[in-house]
């Protein structure tokens, strides 16, 4: 399993991950690595397996009532923002 | 009385009921404890002295109140995967480096209710992604049996400050094995839950099928004293289970005659000699006392490392797509864009296995490769469930090595992630298949600490505690100290 420089890129685009050129020949040979050990799997006979995507059987997603449980905290949750201006939540135009 | 630092939590809890010491007096010792010795071992990401003070006068009041249980006053860490109101939380990324939790996950407040104070926040692999505790932002860990070591990992900083007696206890997280491999390689007791068990709300996500908060201590019964009140059902998680929490310490003396353990075969093909040497004489011991011992093989576990790595980094990469630069987090200087932005704070804020992580979950989950890696993977998860599940037909719970290797040197495995991913070949079936699991001191090979790994069926936690209890009245592994600690 081999992963190129210019696929590494479109994975690092899909994924909003800026990488330096350096970084991209690191990953394209780390990436190919670990995807040759996933490899291994398709010596696994899977005919006619359930795929399962959670750990307990049985297990329902429980549902609650459509109200309104939380209280407005947004000044101490923007506390944390990088940057704020009258309660909203500032980026780059987007819009020209 | 024995040195305080050196004091289980069950003896703790004994002396401060008795009045023979204080909350405050104990977080003090332990207090000026880490500031001797954290340099070295860069066990904590902060230490919050202040508040821990005041926790510990409010757990004396309590006391005097006639109003404590028997967590109050005693002092412990989190792993800083676990928000804590008002306090950093960093889960060990430059992403998280400034962020303060507006509130409290639900382990942290289910110990403070009982009274637990909390000493400080502990090292990690960035966002738990590691087994050598080598990608926190904050720098490596160090293993105090010897500091050229790593401690293992994400809950290395846990793990390290429990076996240098600088905490009683600390809670931990596990993928992958991060609370089972580190216990193991520092010569601590820890136990990861059945998933679903203890609540993951404010537990910062990793692999959302996986994760699963629990306990690294110095004994089985400290473990199950914690457990015991940080778990249960909790309606902020949605994968939480409504099942009642049993005492976990009423059925710790259990006698264990009649006990049908499994010898996993897999674990033992190709393994140390050494090591299962000391296994073997672990399970000569349970033996002893009247368990049988049986092989038992589970043919799909020897692909848990590749299915854990389609799955794991697959669940990251929508987890961490979350870290945008916009609401909180890391965010890069001068942004072009908005997709600049996007970008350049999540180049910038995550380091490099994070990056990978993502990069692997990214292509596994792409148009075109999702039936080839990701499907199948979940295919192969559900036959490595399936062995465990027959297993646990024929014996009670089974049995192994926790890891292939002591503690190795830091710096050995972190230029190849393969070599490093393999290091936890023996704990992921446990997450895949949403097992309760231990890992419990089991002797130690040219002074480094060796772990025996018990496996239960769900929800077996009661059984695998007293198990590990058992053994550790016949053995003191579990009590050694390492060297310039004691």
């Amino acid at each position: 399993m081999s992963i190129t420089r210019s696929q590494i890129a479109d994975i690092a685009h899909l994924a909003r991950l800026a990488l330096s050129e350096q970084e991209i020949p690191v990953y394209a040979e780390s990436l190919s690595r670990v995807l040759g050990l996933v490899e291994q799997l398709q010596r696994a006979d899977t005919a006619g397996v359930t795929p399962i995507a959670h750990p307990l059987p049985g297990q329902r997603q429980r549902l609650r009532p459509d109200e309104v449980t939380e209280t407005d905290q947004h000044e101490l949750y923007q506390r944390n923002a990088p940057q704020v201006q009258a309660g909203l939540y500032l980026v780059p135009r987007v819009i020209e | 009385m024995t040195e305080l630092h050196l004091m289980t939590v069950a003896e703790l809890s004994a002396a401060l009921h008795a009045g023979r010491v204080s909350s405050v007096e104990l977080t003090r010792a332990l207090l000026a404890r880490i500031e001797r010795h954290d340099r070295a071992l860069n066990a904590f990401i902060s230490v919050d002295a202040e508040s821990a003070l005041a926790e510990a006068a409010a757990a004396d009041a309590r006391r005097h109140a006639g109003d404590a249980g028997p967590l109050t006053g005693v002092p412990i860490a989190h792993k800083d995967i676990f928000c804590t109101r008002g306090q950093k939380t960093t889960c060990g990324s430059r992403m998280l480096a400034n962020f303060v939790s507006p509130y409290d996950a639900t382990v942290v407040e289910r110990l403070r209710a009982a009274g637990v104070v909390t000493l400080g926040k502990t090292n990690m692999d960035e966002f738990a992604m590691g087994s050598s505790n080598e990608t926190s932002f904050f720098g490596p860990v160090r293993n105090p049996w010897d500091g050229a070591r790593v401690p293992g990992g994400s809950s290395g900083g846990s793990a390290a400050a429990v076996a240098a007696r600088l905490v009683p206890a600390a809670t931990g997280t596990d993928t992958g094995g991060s609370i089972r491999q580190p216990a193991a390689l520092c010569g601590v007791t820890g136990i990861k839950p059945t998933y679903g068990r203890v609540s993951r709300f404010g537990m910062i996500a990793f692999a959302s099928s996986l994760d699963q908060g629990g306990v690294l201590a110095i004994s089985a019964e400290d473990a199950a004293l914690l457990l015991g009140a940080m778990a249960g059902f909790d309606e902020r998680d949605s994968t939480s289970v409504e099942l009642p929490v049993p005492d976990y310490t009423a059925t710790l003396e259990q006698p264990l005659k009649g006990l049908k353990i499994g010898m996993l075969r897999e674990f033992f093909a190709g393994l140390d000699p050494a090591i299962e040497q000391l296994i073997r004489a672990a399970l000569a011991l349970l033996h002893a006392q009247g368990a049988v011992v049986r092989e038992v093989s589970l043919p799909n576990l020897p692909l848990s490392v590749p299915t854990y790595y389609v799955v794991a980094p697959a669940e990251c990469s929508s987890n961490l797509a979350r870290y945008d630069g916009v609401r909180y987090g890391h965010r890069c200087e001068q942004p072009r864009d908005l997709t600049d932005l996007y970008e350049r704070s999540r180049g910038e804020g995550f380091g490099a296995e994070v990056k990978r992580r993502i990069m692997i979950g990214t292509y596994v989950l792409s148009a075109g490769y999702y039936d080839a890696y990701y499907l199948k993977a979940q295919q192969v998860r559900a036959l490595i469930a399936a062995d465990f599940e027959r297993a646990f037909h024929e014996v009670d719970v089974v049995i192994g090595p926790t890891t292939p290797t002591t503690a190795f040197s830091l710096g050995a495995k972190s230029a190849d992630p393969v070599t490093m991913y393999l290091s936890d070949i023996y704990t992921i079936g446990a997450n895949l298949a949403g097992l309760p699991a231990m890992s419990v001191p089991c002797g130690l090979l040219e002074e480094l600490p060796v772990g025996l790994q018990i496996i239960g069926p769900h929800f077996s936690e009661q059984k695998l505690l007293n198990i590990a209890h058992r053994y550790q009245c016949e053995s003191d592994w579990h009590l050694r100290v390492p060297r310039g600690f004691g």
